[in-house]
């Protein structure tokens, strides 16, 4: 996904076992030194180059390398240029591969043209979206829960919002995290100074709050031993872990916040891919709605990965500590640092939402859904533990005892398929490698078969 | 020689908003909602009023409540208002329509943006200019990229704006925590330096009287003052910058619309590539205000104090707060810099300019001093002795124009209005007239 060698997202190597930077003794601000050696810009031709006086941001310097999913994509495409002639899989990075439903695209088509009218030209359209679509999330995704169309703020995806919450939330607030979970909930917090140094004994920042989730605790923390912080980031279905929440712990964790006062941050962009009554919205729990925030997507459901379409719930229920309700904040961050999600893309996301286009993505979730049955099925034949997959596009695989990055290395470099290793989301990750479930079929068949080979 | 009746009008209720929240007298009022322990962002506390564009949308939408016969203009929100060519939105609804077929699917992209789009940029907007391909970040827009960039510069730089100046370089700096809390008596927030701009300094900071801040916010063609920044005065200020080693942020959104020789980037000055990164959009260029398409350059040599090179950071920044304009938008901004895209979007833009003149020429037949209008799609008009908040009161109560006051935009911009140009033609020479018969 990085263009260029030149912008490798890291300033770290990812050489080796772990992911993170050995090259520093400890996490502090590097000195000139520390990087110049493995600067990947192209160093000043004079000798004396000129700079600014400006200081670098401490929490930058804190991030421990790139993100994630960036250097998932360098180490792939390094193997590409070693292996030209091996056709590599991709199960790595969760990108949807299938086309989007001609319902949709017609969808956005139209509305490209209608912009070249001038019935149909429109200009810049409020931040908070377009009134049709605000309306027509909260009818399909929020019916019956009262979650009202002036709660929804719709934007450019889930990513851009987990940071617009934490630049609302400032970086006066604590945080928990699941261990392991998506990576932006972390590094966004790091960026927005939140947090201590990265500690290296552990692999975690100073002063987050990670909430183990692993196979001994059904992949739901054990909210007795988690202390009290500002915000809870959950995500259910869970990235990587696959798994979803029951209504009875979801119960407990709204109870949790509530006797916290505390905000809990709830992602449910794979909630299409539930397949059991586990609960698709954290507003079908009582009492949620004076507790959290609800972020989604139509990434994973419609494929628009690289249309750009989200949306957040900010119930106005949800206050402050001095009463302040958290809508009119998040309305200010909105106005202020973001302009609306593109409209073509809108225009996209209501197509999504009539009763033919949900008919098609529904179909298109049921695709990838039998590539993680097919996937979990290969795992399990061989004899691993594999966890997830029943309630997400992610199959979580069992390595006990080995490090995440080196079965990472060894499947990419003996089957040719991109996975990602399990540390990659949080320490409790290690030992587990995250199989995504898209792709086309032939591929997802091809690398099951490989992996069959590999590990028979 | 015009003359305004004195329009004895109260400062607008959103001047006025208590500090303390409505929602907590709520609470207190209905015993409804629990509240979390969560401390309210100070940040947050800090910013005075919405957002300047929904305040003025809200005032339009007041207007039109209260007479809902009038054909109401907007010269206010800078929004496009024509067409967008079709060699444009053709390509992008052939994307759209690709996006269902095998071959053409595409999921994520680049968060740097396509590799063709980056290209296209650097060859075709800056030539000759040794701008590189990956020194390019594709985005969704300025607005966004403003507050992402505020976000890689944290909480501990202090920053210079013009006054007066586009709202969102201070809006972002106070949620970022750059800044101390506003004060009622100067209409200015404390840390930030402010740099007058007036028709007495030609609309350009006097830089010997300036002190210097880690950052520099510069808009050239100006929003609002409708200033170009001719070469000797962006000279001065890279200079300056290069001096005091602080870091120009150069806003070139309405590049298109320079007319003269004014540079129409930052680079075009020796030396900037080490002091400056440069935000601009396809918004005012091609009509994508709700289409969504911006960039920023960051110099590979522009560097932090400690050696960093600003680039990586901003990289990790874009990698991880956000993923990529959207394709579909890409695809149209590639369609805008092929040849034939370019002279399309131009006809627009020189549509727009056209307009401006009309403005202009307007405010000047009755008296008034107008300044911009040339280089950039705004007329910045002057009613000394008068508050902008009435002026723009008493226009749209009369004429039933909107326009944005030029206190909206910092306390240098009172006494002036700031009057778009982006409108049907037809609108542009209804408001002409108005103005004519009120003013005259």
């Amino acid at each position: 996904m990085s263009s260029s060698p030149s912008i490798s997202s890291s300033s770290s190597s990812f050489l080796g076992q772990t992911h993170f930077d050995s090259r520093t003794p400890n996490a502090r601000l590097p000195t000139k030194d520390s990087w110049i050696c493995k600067c990947v810009a192209t160093p000043p031709t004079e000798t004396t180059a000129h700079m600014t006086k400006v200081s670098r941001n401490a929490n930058m310097a804190k991030l421990q390398a790139g993100y994630l999913f960036p250097e998932i994509a360098r180490r792939r495409s390094a193997h590409m240029l070693k292996y030209p002639d091996a056709q590599v899989i991709s199960l790595g990075i969760g990108d949807t591969t299938e086309p989007i439903p001609e319902v949709i695209t017609s969808g956005m088509a139209k509305k490209a043209n209608a912009l070249s009218t001038l019935e149909g030209y429109s200009g810049y359209g409020a931040e908070q979206g377009e009134n049709r679509l605000r309306a027509a999330i909260a009818s399909t995704y929020y019916g019956d829960l009262s979650i009202e169309e002036s709660d929804i703020f719709v934007s450019d995806g889930a990513k851009s919002d987990i940071s617009r919450l934490q630049v609302m939330f400032g970086s006066n607030v604590t945080m928990a995290v699941q261990d392991p979970s998506y990576p932006a909930y972390v590094d966004s917090s790091v960026i927005l100074g939140q947090t201590g140094q990265f500690q290296k004994d552990v692999e975690k920042y100073g002063n987050i709050e990670y909430m183990k989730c692993n196979p001994e605790n059904g992949f739901f923390p054990d909210l007795s031993t988690v202390s009290r912080t500002d915000i809870i980031f959950f995500c259910s279905p869970n990235n990587p872990t696959g798994n979803a929440a029951t209504r009875e712990q979801l119960t407990r964790l709204v109870q949790f916040a509530k006797d916290n006062g505390s905000i809990l941050v709830y992602d449910s962009a794979y909630a299409m891919y539930i397949s059991d009554d586990s609960p698709r919205s954290i507003f079908e729990i009582p009492g949620a709605k004076e507790v959290a925030i609800e972020v989604s997507s139509f990434s994973k459901y419609a494929g628009f990965t690289g249309v750009r379409l989200g949306w957040t719930v900010v119930p106005k229920e949800l206050l402050y500590s001095d009463g302040f309700p958290v809508a009119k904040d998040f309305n200010r961050i909105v106005c202020t640092t973001f302009n609306g999600a593109s409209n073509i893309s809108q225009a996209g996301g209501l197509a999504c939402l009539s009763p033919e286009g949900l008919e098609a993505m529904h179909k298109v979730v049921g695709f990838y859904q039998e590539n993680t049955n097919i996937i979990m099925e290969t795992f399990t034949s061989l004899g691993f533990s594999v966890y997830g997959g029943k309630n997400a596009p992610y199959v979580w695989v069992h390595f006990p005892g080995q490090s995440s990055w080196d079965v990472f290395s060894e499947i990419l470099e003996k089957t040719h398929v991109v996975t990602t290793p399990g540390s990659g989301f949080g320490p409790a990750g290690d030992g587990f490698i995250r199989v995504s479930a898209f792709g086309h079929r032939g591929n997802v068949l091809e690398a099951c078969k490989r992996f069959k080979q590999l590990y028979k | 020689m015009y003359k305004l009746s004195t329009f004895s009008s109260m400062p607008p209720a959103i001047f006025l908003q208590p500090r303390m929240s409505h929602a907590s007298l709520k609470v207190q009022e209905d015993g409804i909602g629990v509240c979390t322990r969560v401390t309210r962002n100070l940040n947050m506390e800090k910013l005075r009023n919405g957002y300047l564009f929904p305040e003025i949308a809200m005032r339009e939408l007041e207007h039109m409540k209260k007479y809902p016969n009038a054909k109401v203009i907007s010269l206010g929100i800078g929004d496009t208002t024509e067409p967008i060519p079709d060699i444009v939105t053709s390509s992008m609804a052939n994307h759209a329509r690709r996006l269902s077929t095998v071959e053409g699917y595409r999921g994520y992209g680049a968060e740097q943006g396509n590799k063709a789009l980056r290209k296209a940029i650097a060859e075709t907007l800056y030539g000759d200019l040794p701008i590189k391909d990956t020194e390019i970040f594709v985005s969704d827009g300025s607005q966004c990229d403003i507050s992402r960039l505020q976000l890689l510069l944290g909480s501990n730089v202090t920053i210079a704006v013009q006054d007066p100046t586009f709202p969102a370089y201070i809006d972002s700096s106070v949620i970022i925590g750059q800044t101390g809390d506003f004060q009622d008596e100067t209409g200015k927030y404390q840390n930030i330096k402010y740099m007058p701009c007036r028709p007495q300094n030609n609309f350009f900071p006097d830089l010997t009287t300036t002190a210097t801040t880690d950052v520099i916010f510069i808009c050239s063609p100006n929003n609002p003052t409708g200033h170009a920044a001719s070469r000797k005065q962006l000279e001065q200020l890279v200079e300056f910058a290069r001096a005091n080693r602080s870091i120009i942020i150069f806003d070139s959104a309405y590049a298109a619309y320079v007319t003269d020789e004014s540079p129409r980037s930052i680079f075009e000055i020796p030396g900037a590539r080490e002091v400056a990164i440069e935000i601009s959009s396809f918004s005012k260029f091609a009509g994508f205000t709700g289409v969504r398409l911006g960039w920023t350059v960051v110099p590979d040599e522009l560097l932090f104090s400690n050696g960093f090179p600003v680039i990586k950071d901003y990289n990790r920044i874009v990698c991880t707060c956000f993923n990529g304009a959207s394709s579909i938008a890409q695809a149209g901004g590639l369609a805008c810099l092929s040849s034939d895209g370019l002279m399309a979007v131009q006809s627009v833009v020189d549509y727009y300019k056209e307009n401006a003149k009309i403005l202009g020429d307007t405010f000047t037949s009755l008296g008034l001093d107008v300044y911009g209008g040339i280089n950039a799609p705004y007329a910045w008009v002057h009613f000394p002795g008068m508050k902008s908040w009435d002026v723009f009161t008493e226009l749209l109560e009369k004429t039933h124009i909107i326009t944005v006051p030029g206190c909206g935009f910092g306390p240098g911009g009172e006494e002036h209005i700031r009057v778009s140009a982006f409108g049907h033609r037809e609108c542009i020479l209804e408001a002409s007239r108005r103005l004519k018969s009120l003013l005259s």
